[in-house]
């Protein structure tokens, strides 16, 4: 999006690389940006329109037909905690141990594989074996 | 030209794009190194680019090994038989066995997961899919990776990769530009993960003038990850295993909720079933191991998506198409119906554009469904991307040198599409690639193996000159238009992207010719490649603006380069319905058993191909279906 200076206004300026994503849209804190569908195979008279609040978690659409015969009005949640909470902060998450840094585990696990106390699968624990060649 | 020279310097790990491998690598690099100093150069904004920008209504990718549904290897058995036996199957054990406890923190940090109420397990939409409401999918996950980071470079593309000047085929940082300010960035580091995604809009797409961004997959999926690597040297895998997807016509809607959660089906334009009778002749060709219409009736064992995709290709070719997908049934259902609109509204907002414009209510009208335009990625269902290193408790010699994840560069690693072999990944398995690439990275820094690397200023300067250089070609040669665009001595990037597609379409197996390609047709496209490759030094950009499209552009030739060299290598159609090489029209597993392995000589532009063996480790059907197969007296 560029914005024209003389007539104040944002403008899409190459919408054959616009994926219609709605990113732009979602973002403008002032609801001023408006999607058509392409003229090339969606006629005219249409129109989906979306409120996203990050305070409320929620995101709101309304979708009217060409025809008139169809309103709809949907609403999601798009988090389930207070924005920007819940992250861990690894800086000061204890450091792991060198077992750790030469063994196969991620942070978190494996608590956060199963959550529970079951370790992280093998081929040994899982009586695999890696074989060339078709054979199965 | 006024553009400023920003050094970025003593950089531990570099993550070159954030997508959702990307955010993943820089996530957990933090945990691995606390004081190692993580730096994020991405082309757009973090919180909302790459393929997730919309959101995403199901994480495709979760054992629920937690809830005794799956183990890792039940998906390595999943991924294998839909890639027709082509698959890395040391990573993909790897990335399952580690994906639910990325989910589970997804699930902490905020990302709304649903619930199945009577069983209290997450809402599953098919075997491997659970429900989300991920329409902010992106920015949680983003935000996450913030959090790890020194610095976010948001706006700057990476062009290159810069190499060490003292030891031959070692990274050193990369290099780019911002995409509003025009500044030249040098990012100098000990380790890159290379995150930037696969290739749209590489073969010439179904949709046409203002239209032509309605892709599926994003039309700034410039195939970076791969030009990228493939520049600097590193082998490649896969990379003729293109992907085609069945989906809604022109809004390229997802189909996998209304097939697994919704049961819609699909039938041709005279309400008949067609799947099942293009499979006896298709199984002749492919052989019973890949397609064994029983065995999947009565097992686990999925039809792979590229036959499927081969029936419906058949029956419109046979004249009795557009294929529908019958709706009207499941959306008599308010819930249902519902489900079916917030699917895309999560997803794909464009199809609901779409349908509203076209008033097509799916409840009393069943829509159309297309095949798209091919497209290159490494983490959907298909294993394009570069050839890494293993896990060392799992992968055999060949597949191991040191590194989880680390491309046969040192100190460059892959997450996401960039990492080949390993299909089926998808949003949750590309973010656990990149924190096991992270973890290797910062393995690999504290082992010593990034001592003593020299960047010349002369290497700099050099990669400053290619960079601007369409900007100066544009200013040299712009008096001589007439007007609009037509001028001797240059092209611009719209209408090199247009000819490179239209080479792929015609040449590589589009959907301009069914998908269809043979021998003799993979040497003339590669014959005009080769002229079109010149002509990638004489693009020229009237604007920054335009220098971004420059670069994905060439991006995007050197990917199309090699699904070009890989299609030819293998002589034989592995995957019907993707792609069919005339020359070779069966599946041919005494030859071709194999995974093809190429590099592009970064000096003299010259490829060499190899083939890889291919290690299994499961045997082909489940323990638990094998009992019951017994019980019923198959066996
Ligand atoms: C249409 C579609 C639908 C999908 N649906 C689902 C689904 O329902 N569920 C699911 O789990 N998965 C789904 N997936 C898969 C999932 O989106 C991908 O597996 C995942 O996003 C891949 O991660 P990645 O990091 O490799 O690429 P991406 O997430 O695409 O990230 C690539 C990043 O690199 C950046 N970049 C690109 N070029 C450059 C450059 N030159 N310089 C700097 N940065 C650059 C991009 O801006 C982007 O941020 C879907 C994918 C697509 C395309
Ligand atoms: S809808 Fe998406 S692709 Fe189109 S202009 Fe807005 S942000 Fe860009
Ligand atoms: S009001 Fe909205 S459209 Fe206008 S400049 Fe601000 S964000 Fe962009």
């Amino acid at each position: 999006m560029h914005i024209d200076k003389t007539l104040r206004r944002a403008y899409n300026i190459e919408p054959n690389m616009c994926w219609e994503c709605y990113s732009c849209v979602k973002a403008c804190p002032h609801q001023a940006i408006d999607v058509r569908g392409y003229a090339d195979f969606a006629p005219l008279g249409h129109s989906v329109r979306v409120l996203r609040d990050e305070e409320k978690g929620t995101i709101a659409w309304r979708i009217k037909f060409r025809n008139g015969k169809k309103d709809m009005e949907l609403l999601a949640p798009i988090t389930t905690k207070p924005w920007g909470t819940g992250y861990p902060d690894l800086a000061q998450a204890s450091a792991p141990s060198k077992e750790m840094r030469d063994g196969e585990l991620l942070f978190n696990e494996p608590k956060y594989v199963r959550m529970d106390d079951g370790g992280l699968h093998t081929l040994e624990s899982n009586g695999l074996e890696i074989k060339e060649g078709v054979y199965y | 030209m006024g553009y400023k020279t920003i050094i970025e310097d003593d950089i531990d790990i570099l993550v070159a794009g954030a997508g959702l491998g990307g955010t993943g690598a820089a996530f957990e690099a933090r945990y691995w190194g606390k004081d190692k100093k993580i730096v994020i150069a991405e082309k757009a904004n973090i919180d909302r680019s790459g393929a997730v920008a919309q959101g995403l209504y199901a994480i495709n990718c979760y054992m629920g090994t937690r809830f005794g549904e799956n183990n890792p290897e039940d998906h390595v058995r999943y991924a294998r038989i839909d890639l027709m036996g082509m698959v890395r199957e040391d990573l993909a054990f790897d990335m399952a066995r580690h994906v639910d406890s990325t989910v589970h923190n997804f699930e902490d940090w905020g990302l709304p997961i649903m619930r199945n109420s009577k069983t209290g397990a997450y809402l599953r939409e098919g075997r491997w899919q659970i429900m989300i409401h991920g329409e902010s999918y992106k920015p949680i996950v983003a935000e996450a990776a913030k959090k790890s980071a020194d610095k976010v470079f948001n706006r700057v593309c990476v062009t290159h990769l810069l190499m060490d000047d003292s030891k031959e085929n070692r990274v050193a940082g990369a290099v780019g530009f911002n995409v509003r300010t025009g500044n030249y960035h040098v990012f100098k580091a000990k380790t890159v993960i290379c995150g930037a995604g696969g290739a749209s809009n590489i073969f010439k797409p179904r949709s046409v003038g203002e239209g032509a961004g309605r892709v599926w997959y994003a039309p700034w999926s410039s195939g970076s990850a791969y030009g990228l690597m493939i520049e600097a040297g590193a082998k490649m895998t896969q990379m003729e295993n293109r992907i085609v997807l069945a989906r809604f016509k022109d809004g390229y809607g997802p189909v996998g909720a209304y097939f697994l959660h919704l049961k819609t089906y699909t039938q041709n334009a005279y309400g008949e079933e067609y799947e099942s009778k293009w499979f006896p002749e298709l199984q002749e060709r492919v052989g019973k191991e890949y397609l064994d219409p029983e065995a999947s009736h009565t097992t686990h064992r999925p039809i792979p998506t590229c036959l499927r995709n081969h029936a419906i290709i058949s029956e419109v070719n046979a004249g009795r198409g557009p294929i529908h997908m019958v709706t009207m049934e499941a959306f008599q259902d308010p819930h249902l119906e519902e489900i079916g609109w917030h699917n895309f509204l999560g997803m794909t907002v464009g199809q609901a554009v779409l349908w509203a414009a076209t008033d097509v209510d799916p409840k009393y009208e069943n829509p159309e469904l297309t095949t798209s335009e091919p497209y290159v990625m490494g983490s959907h269902a298909t294993g394009c991307g570069a050839w890494c290193s293993g896990p060392e408790d799992v992968s055999p010699p060949e597949y191991y040198w040191g590194y989880n994840r680390m491309t046969t560069i040192e100190g460059l690693f892959g997450a996401g599409d960039a990492v080949g072999g390993t299909p089926h990944a998808f949003s949750s398995g590309s973010f656990t690639e990149g924190r096991l690439a992270a973890k290797a990275a910062c393995k690999y820094i504290d082992d010593g193996k990034a001592e003593g690397i020299r960047v010349s200023s002369e290497q700099i300067e050099r990669r400053r000159k290619e960079i601007y250089k369409p900007l100066e070609t544009y200013t040299v040669n712009r008096n001589e238009i007439v007007a609009g665009s037509v001028n001797p001595n240059y092209i611009n990037p719209r209408q090199g992207l247009d000819r490179l597609q239209k080479l792929m379409d015609e040449y590589c197996g589009g959907f301009g010719v069914n998908y269809m390609t043979n021998d003799k047709l993979l040497h003339i496209g590669l014959k005009k490649m080769k002229a079109l490759e010149e002509d990638l030094d004489k693009v020229a950009a009237s604007d920054i603006h335009e220098l971004l499209r420059a670069w994905e552009l060439k991006h995007r030739f050197l990917t199309s380069e090699s699904v070009f060299q890989h299609t030819l290598f293998r002589k034989e159609t592995r995957w019907p319905g993707y792609y069919y090489r005339g020359d070779a029209m069966k599946l041919d597993d005494q030859n071709w058993h194999v995974l093809t392995v190429s590099r592009r000589d970064p000096k003299s532009g010259e490829y060499t191909m190899e083939k890889a063996p291919l290690y299994h480790l499961v045997g082909d059907i489940e323990d638990k279906d094998l009992a019951k197969l017994k019980a019923e007296g198959h066996h």
